[in-house]
C-alpha cells in the first residue's frame, strides 16, 4: 500500500548490504530536521525564561530538572506501545507529532512556570516515545550485516540537525533583535515538515505487522539483554558528563573561557563525520568490540586531561577522541543490540537498552560532581580513567 | 494524489508560511540607533523587546544596561549560542571595548568613575554537585584606565572568616565598585552559603565581610550597600550600612531577582514582573512604579 514507482525503486535496493536503505536515510532526515527544531528551542529557552517572560533563575532550576527527568521512562513506554501495536511508525509519527505540537505552545503558556513545565514535560514525552520505535525501524529495514553503518549514518544527519539548530535560533535572534516568537514559529515550521517527511516519505518497514508479538516484557527477562544493559550502564556510570569533559578541557589546558562555547562543536563534528566510516568498520570488526574500543578512546582522552598537559594540541585531541567515542558507541551500541531481539520486542529491547545507558551516565555526572568536589578535577579524571579501564576489561571478558 | 506530489506540497507550503512569518516580524525590528545623552540625568533602560531606551531615543540591543561618568556597558547574546558580548560605549558614542564571554548575560555595572566596567553571566551545565537544574555564574571586570582585564573573581584568593576558601563549587556574582577604581564588592557562594566579600584589583584577595548576601549595590556616597536577602525561596531588598553594620529591609515585600540600582543617596530602583520600581533606601515608605515594560535601570550621571 506504500507503493509508488520512485519507492518501488529503491524498495529493491533495500535488500543489498551495499547501499543504505531508503528508510534508514529518510529516518535520518527526519531525525535532522526534528533536532534542529528542538535545539532551537533548547538553546533560547533559558535567556527566554529570564529575559522574555522574567521567570528568575530560582524557577528555572525546577523546569530544567524536569527536561532531563521526563525522557527516560517514557521512552520504555514508547517501546512497549511501538512493540504493542505493532506498529513502530505510527508511535513514532505520535511521538514527533506530539513535540511538533508543544513548540506552539512555548509563546502561548505566557510566564506560568506550571505552564511551561507542562509544555517542556510534553515535549519530552513525545521524545522519549518515538526513540524506541524509531530505531527498530532502522534496524527492520537493514540487513544485520550493514546494521552499523546504518545507525552511523542516521546519527550523524541527527547530530547535523543538532548542531544548526542553536547556530539558526541565535542566527534569528540576532536578526531580529530578540524576537523569541519567531524563533518558536521556526521552530514549529520544522517540526511540521519532519512529521510530514515521516508521513509521507518513510516507508514501515516490511515485516513488521506479520508476527503476534508475545508479552513485550519478556525482553527484560533476556538473559542475553540483560547482560547488555548490565555492562552499557556500567560503563554508563564510568563516564564523566559532557560538560565536566568540556570545562576539564579548557581549564587544564589553560584555554580562554571564551572557547568553552565551540567545544562540543567539535565533539559534535568529530562525532558526525566519524559515524558512519566508524559504523561500517564496526560491521566488519564487531560491533561490541568497537563499542568497547570506543570507551578506550574515552579512558585515553580523560588520562590527557588527568596530567593537565597545557596547550591547544592536547585539548584539540581530547575532543577528537570525545567525538570518536560517541562515533564507536552511541549507533553501534543500536546495532549490536538490534539482532539480539527477537522482531517483536525489538523496540522494547532497544529502549531498554537506552534507557539504562542514559540512567547510569546521568549517575555517572553526579558520582563525577562528588569526586570533583572533593579533590578538584584533575585528580578526578584520573580517577575515573582508572575506573573506566576497569569496566571496560570487565566487558571485554564477557 | 500522488503521496510525493502531496509531501513536496505540504513541506513548501510550511517553508512558505515560516518564511512569510518570519519576514513580517522582521519588519521595523531593528529601528535605527540613536545617540543616548549620557549625562542627562535621565533614566537609562532596557525595553521589553531588547533595546536600551533613554527618554524617547533607541539605543543598542541589549539585555543588561548601566551608565556612569559618561561611560555606557551593555551585556548582550551574540549570533553565537551560549556566548555574551561587553560592548563599552563612551559618551559620543563610539565604542571603547568589546569582549565577548561564554554564558548567558546577567548582571552589568560601571564604577562610579565610568572607568571599570563589571559583569556576571550564567553558565548552565558548568556546575559540580546538585546534579541537575543546578547553574554556575562568572563575574569579571575591565580596567579600561589602566587597560587590564579580569576574567573571572575565580583566580583570586577568597580568605572566609579568615581562613582561605578553596572549593571548586565557588561561584560569584554582582561586582559593584567604589569611587578609588580598586575596592569593590561581589557575592561569593560556596556549599549553599553567600558572603559578601570586599575585593582588591591590587592584591587580588577577597575577604568575607557577611553572611547572606547577593548582587550588592553600592551607594553613590560609597557608605551603604543596597543587596538581596535570601529568605527562604525569596528574596527580599535589604540595605545595610558598611559603617555601623545595621540593616534594614526595605518595603517592597516581594519577591525581587535584581541587581539594585541606586537612583539617588535615598532611593533604590529595581526590576520586578517586567516593571521598574523604587522604594526608599531607608526602608521606610511603600514601593513606587517607575517605568512600566521595562528592566535593569540605571541613571545617566
Amino acid at each position: 500500500m506504500y507503493v509508488s514507482s520512485v519507492r518501488a525503486g529503491l524498495a529493491k535496493s533495500e535488500g543489498r548490504s551495499g547501499k543504505i536503505p531508503a528508510t534508514v536515510i529518510g529516518l535520518g532526515v527526519v531525525s535532522l530536521i526534528t533536532d534542529l527544531s528542538a535545539e532551537m528551542v533548547t538553546a533560547v529557552l533559558p535567556l527566554y525564561l529570564v529575559y522574555g517572560l522574567g521567570v528568575g533563575y530560582l524557577q528555572l532550576g525546577a523546569i530544567d530538572g524536569l527536561y532531563t527527568g521526563a525522557t527516560a521512562l517514557l521512552r520504555l513506554a514508547g517501546g512497549h506501545l511501538a512493540d504493542r501495536l505493532r506498529r513502530p511508525k505510527a508511535v513514532a509519527l505520535f511521538g514527533y507529532g506530539l513535540s511538533a505540537l508543544t513548540k506552539l505552545g512555548f509563546p502561548l503558556v505566557g510566564a506560568s512556570v506550571a505552564g511551561m513545565g507542562l509544555v517542556i514535560g510534553v515535549d519530552r514525552a513525545g521524545k522519549g516515545i518515538r526513540t524506541g520505535p524509531r530505531d527498530a525501524m532502522i534496524t527492520l529495514a537493514t540487513p544485520s550485516d550493514a546494521l552499523g553503518r546504518a545507525f552511523g549514518v542516521h546519527r550523524a544527519l541527527d547530530t547535523a540537525g543538532a548542531l544548526l539548530g542553536p547556530l539558526m535560533a541565535f542566527g534569528l535572534l540576532s536578526l531580529l533583535v530578540m524576537d523569541y516568537t519567531s524563533v518558536f514559529a521556526v521552530s514549529f515550521c520544522f517540526a511540521v515538515i519532519a512529521v510530514v517527511v515521516l508521513a509521507l516519505f518513510v516507508r514501515q518497514p516490511a515485516g513488521v505487522a506479520v508476527r503476534r508479538p508475545g508479552l513485550s516484557w519478556n525482553v527484560v527477562r533476556d538473559r542475553e539483554v540483560r547482560r547488555v544493559v548490565l555492562i552499557v550502564a556500567l560503563l554508563g556510570a564510568c563516564t564523566v558528563g559532557d560538560m565536566f569533559l568540556f570545562v576539564g578541557v579548557q581549564k587544564t589546558s589553560g584555554l580562554p573561557a571564551g572557547v568553552l562555547p565551540l567545544l562540543p562543536l567539535v565533539t559534535a563534528l568529530t562525532f558526525m563525520v566519524a559515524a558512519a566510516p566508524v559504523g561500517k568498520l564496526a560491521d566488519r570488526l564487531g560491533r561490541w568490540k568497537v563499542f568497547l574500543v570506543g570507551h578506550v578512546v574515552l579512558f585515553l582522552a580523560y588520562v590527557l586531561v588527568a596530567v593537565s598537559w597545557g596547550g591547544w594540541f592536547p585539548a584539540s585531541l581530547v575532543l577528537l577522541a570525545h567525538g570518536v567515542f560517541y562515533a564507536c558507541t552511541d549507533g553501534v551500541l543500536m546495532a549490536y543490540v538490534g539482532p539480539l531481539v527477537p522482531e517483536p520486542v525489538r523496540a522494547t529491547g532497544l529502549a531498554f537498552v537506552q534507557t539504562g545507558q542514559a540512567l547510569a551516565r546521568a549517575a555517572g555526572a553526579v558520582l563525577f560532581g562528588v569526586a570533583a568536589t572533593g579533590m578538584s578535577s584533575g585528580p578526578a579524571f584520573g580517577v575515573f580513567a582508572a575506573v573506566l579501564a576497569v569496566a571496560v576489561m570487565v566487558g571485554a571478558r564477557w | 494524489m500522488n503521496r510525493t506530489v502531496l509531501g513536496v506540497v505540504l513541506v513548501a507550503a510550511v517553508l512558505v508560511a515560516g518564511a512569510v512569518f518570519v519576514g513580517m516580524r522582521a519588519v521595523g525590528a531593528r529601528s535605527a540607533e540613536e545617540p543616548l545623552d549620557l549625562s542627562s540625568g535621565e533614566l537609562v533602560y532596557v525595553d521589553l523587546a531588547g533595546r536600551v531606551r533613554q527618554a524617547g531615543r533607541a539605543g543598542p540591543a541589549c539585555q543588561r544596561v548601566d551608565v556612569a561618568a559618561g561611560t555606557l556597558v551593555c551585556l548582550r547574546t551574540t549570533a553565537v549560542p551560549a556566548q555574551s558580548e561587553i560592548v563599552v560605549l563612551d559618551r559620543s558614542g563610539e565604542t571603547r571595548l568589546r569582549l565577548s564571554e561564554w554564558g548567558t548575560p546577567s548582571r552589568a555595572r560601571v564604577s562610579p568613575s565610568g572607568n571599570v566596567v563589571m559583569w556576571t553571566v550564567f553558565r548552565a551545565g558548568d556546575s559540580y554537585l546538585g546534579g541537575v537544574g543546578t547553574f554556575s555564574t562568572t563575574a569579571g571586570f575591565y580596567d579600561l584606565k589602566r587597560g587590564e582585564h579580569f576574567g573571572s573573581l575565580e583566580d583570586f584568593t577568597l580568605m572566609i572568616d579568615g581562613a582561605e576558601h578553596t572549593a571548586e563549587d565557588v561561584n560569584y556574582w554582582g561586582i559593584t565598585f567604589s569611587r578609588d577604581d580598586r575596592t569593590f564588592y561581589a557575592t561569593a557562594a560556596s556549599g549553599g552559603k553567600t558572603w559578601l566579600v570586599r575585593g582588591s584589583a591590587e592584591t587580588r584577595v577577597l575577604t568575607s565581610v557577611r553572611e547572606n548576601v547577593e548582587c550588592p549595590s553600592l551607594s553613590p556616597d560609597g557608605t551603604r550597600i543596597a543587596y538581596k536577602f535570601r529568605a527562604g525561596d525569596q528574596w527580599r531588598l535589604h540595605v545595610l550600612d558598611l559603617g555601623s553594620g545595621v540593616d534594614v529591609a526595605l518595603a517592597e515585600s516581594e519577591h525581587v531577582d535584581d541587581q539594585p540600582q541606586w537612583l539617588d543617596d535615598s532611593w533604590v530602583a529595581y526590576g520586578r514582573d517586567k516593571a521598574i520600581w523604587k522604594v526608599p533606601a531607608s526602608g521606610s515608605g511603600s514601593p513606587e512604579l517607575v517605568h512600566a515594560d521595562a528592566a535593569s535601570p540605571a541613571v545617566a550621571r
